[in-house]
């Protein structure tokens, strides 16, 4: 049976809209998908911010342009009515150099899974990923499809840094660093691919739906 | 034209903040204190979205190559104009050739410096803010350093009029007065609305959380501030799928003992979330130090929108003072 959706606030102008169940499921990341287009096109008066997540999303309004009452009202009957809705996507390779100083989890990865680093490496790049949102930092892609055999907890003790482009997973997800920075996820590898350029005008190279395909480049 | 004669890591052009972009991981950024801020800006005659000055490190000089009004707001600090002193929350002429010198606060922890015209920097997705963690607006994406020197936008000034004297002319609420007492109790009670996980959260933590002080930590910047306290522990362990996050938000790690984000808060976050810093409120948070102890209120929907609209009235009948009209008196919050 599906959870009925769960709103909660981030204080007066926030609203939390969260349809997710027990783990991620992608038929309610398409609906997310549509409904985030529907508030595009059609914005609530007062919207700030459309922020998707891993199963939610987050809007920011002002409130008082609309009440959060009225807001919320309108995101219910939205989302009943939603049809699931794949965005114009693209599929987009990234080389990655496996590895080496810029990828140095892909042996405890390896000893974790119960597999050589090669297969590691084989595994990774092998699967075809999808980007559920992008958040956190600038561009950065939530990209779910890792294969399970790739689980991992996060690290208990995060890197002070991890230089952009690392490759990186943790849990089910996977993703790329958009910019240097302070990282709890195991890193395999380094890919020379910019993935946010604020002066650009479309900033970022992935969007939700964007399907990515990391290639072995090389492994150290 | 200005010039930067101190260096400061944290001392950075900040307007009212990057809007419409978090859904690209794109944090708000922008002031730590906005309503100093909106008051800088207004006391200089501008527009709520021109840039300005945040200055986190002190002493801070800065020199006027140009005759332009300036206000200096936010954290009560020895201002000096030249051989003028100025008052906190005070707007005067500057004389090109004058310096401005901040000391360190006695209270608070940054000041804010505007410009009739604001900063003339080159807007970056729709906002002259600095993001500090991405490297990018502001001045070249960076802190200030001496030597910098920074254009005011001569179009916007153009035709404002300053009709004060040599002595210049400012502003004082009861909302900062009041404020500046609390801090120099060094404690702070900051209103919240209970969020997501709240009724996750043991009947003991929800006591704590609304009972007990919280002492900002060493370890807090534009991002976040981390407290030291009780712990505050969650009825059973939950998994959360990543989701939006706000300015204000109080996330649990598995710690137990809370974060609060701030101005450069991640647009996503996992951890539990018990409350959220109300937006009338958040500006404190900017002028909070390492070892002020904070409380918290937790109050309802209807309160914390009630608070936004005394606020917004509040700033209002500021900038109706500072144009010389008729205004209310300032009711204290």
């Amino acid at each position: 049976m599906e959870h009925d959706p769960r709103v909660s606030h981030a204080g007066a102008g926030g609203i939390l809209f969260d349809v997710a169940g027990e783990s991620f499921e992608p038929a309610k990341q398409h609906r997310l998908w549509a409904l985030a287009e529907s508030l595009a096109a059609q914005p609530i008066p007062g919207l700030r911010e459309t922020v998707l997540g891993i199963n939610n999303v987050l809007l920011v309004v002002d409130p008082l342009v609309t009440h959060p009452g009225r807001v919320t009202e309108q995101l219910l009957r939205r989302w009943e009515n939603v049809q699931p809705a794949v965005p114009d996507s693209r599929d987009v390779e990234i080389d990655v150099h496996y590895g080496g100083d810029g990828g140095e989890d892909v042996a405890s990865i390896a000893a974790h899974a119960g597999m050589s680093a090669n297969e590691v490496v084989e595994v990774h790049s092998s699967a075809v990923y999808t980007v559920a949102c992008l958040g956190s930092m600038p561009g950065f892609p939530y990209l779910v499809g890792l294969p399970s055999r790739l689980h991992v907890p996060r690290r208990k003790v995060p890197r002070v840094r991890l230089q952009e482009g690392s490759v990186i997973i943790a849990g089910a997800q996977a993703s790329v660093l958009p910019c240097a920075g302070p990282c709890g996820w195991h890193v395999l590898g380094r890919a020379g691919v910019s993935l946010f350029n604020p002066e650009a005008p479309v900033p970022c190279l992935l969007a939700p739906g964007d399907r990515v395909h990391f290639r072995c480049g090389s492994i150290d | 034209m200005l010039e930067v004669l101190t260096n400061g890591a944290l001392n950075i052009v900040v307007d009212s903040g990057r809007h419409g972009f978090m859904g690209i991981g794109v944090s708000r950024a922008g002031p730590m204190d906005a309503l100093a801020l909106d008051i800088a800006n207004a006391l200089v005659g501008n527009g709520p979205e021109a840039a300005a000055i945040e200055v986190s490190i002190f002493p801070f000089r800065i020199a006027f190559l140009a005759d332009m009004v300036i206000a200096v707001t936010g954290a009560p600090c020895r201002a000096e104009l030249g051989r003028h002193r100025m008052p906190p929350y005070w707007a005067m002429r500057a004389r090109a050739g004058d310096i401005l010198s901040l000391h360190p606060p006695e209270l608070g922890a940054r000041a804010y410096l505007a410009t009739a015209g604001g900063l003339a920097v080159s807007p970056v997705l729709g906002s002259r803010s600095t993001e500090v963690k991405a490297s990018f607006g502001g001045l070249q994406g960076r802190a200030l350093r001496r030597g910098d020197r920074l254009d005011v936008d001569l179009e916007e000034a153009d035709g404002q009029t300053f009709p004060h004297g040599a002595a210049g002319f400012g502003v004082l609420t009861e909302t900062l007065a009041a404020y500046w007492r609390e801090l120099q109790t060094g404690t702070v009670q900051l209103r919240v609305l209970p969020a997501a996980e709240y009724d996750e959260f043991t009947d003991r933590a929800r006591r704590d959380f609304a009972k007990a002080s919280y002492q900002v930590s060493e370890e807090s910047n534009r991002t976040g501030a981390r407290l030291r306290g009780d712990p505050l522990a969650l009825r059973y362990r939950r998994e959360l799928l990543s989701h939006g996050i706000v300015p204000g938000t109080i996330q649990v790690p598995p710690s137990g003992e809370p974060i609060v984000q701030l101005a450069e808060a991640n647009t996503c976050g996992g951890y539990p979330k018990i409350a959220t810093v109300i937006e009338r409120d958040l500006w404190k948070c900017g002028q909070m130090r390492p070892r002020t102890r904070l409380t918290f209120r937790p109050i309802d929907l209807e309160e914390a929108i009630e608070a936004l609209k005394d606020g917004a009235a509040e700033l209002q009948d500021l900038k109706n003072t500072v144009r010389g009209q008729s205004c209310r008196t300032p009711t204290p919050s």
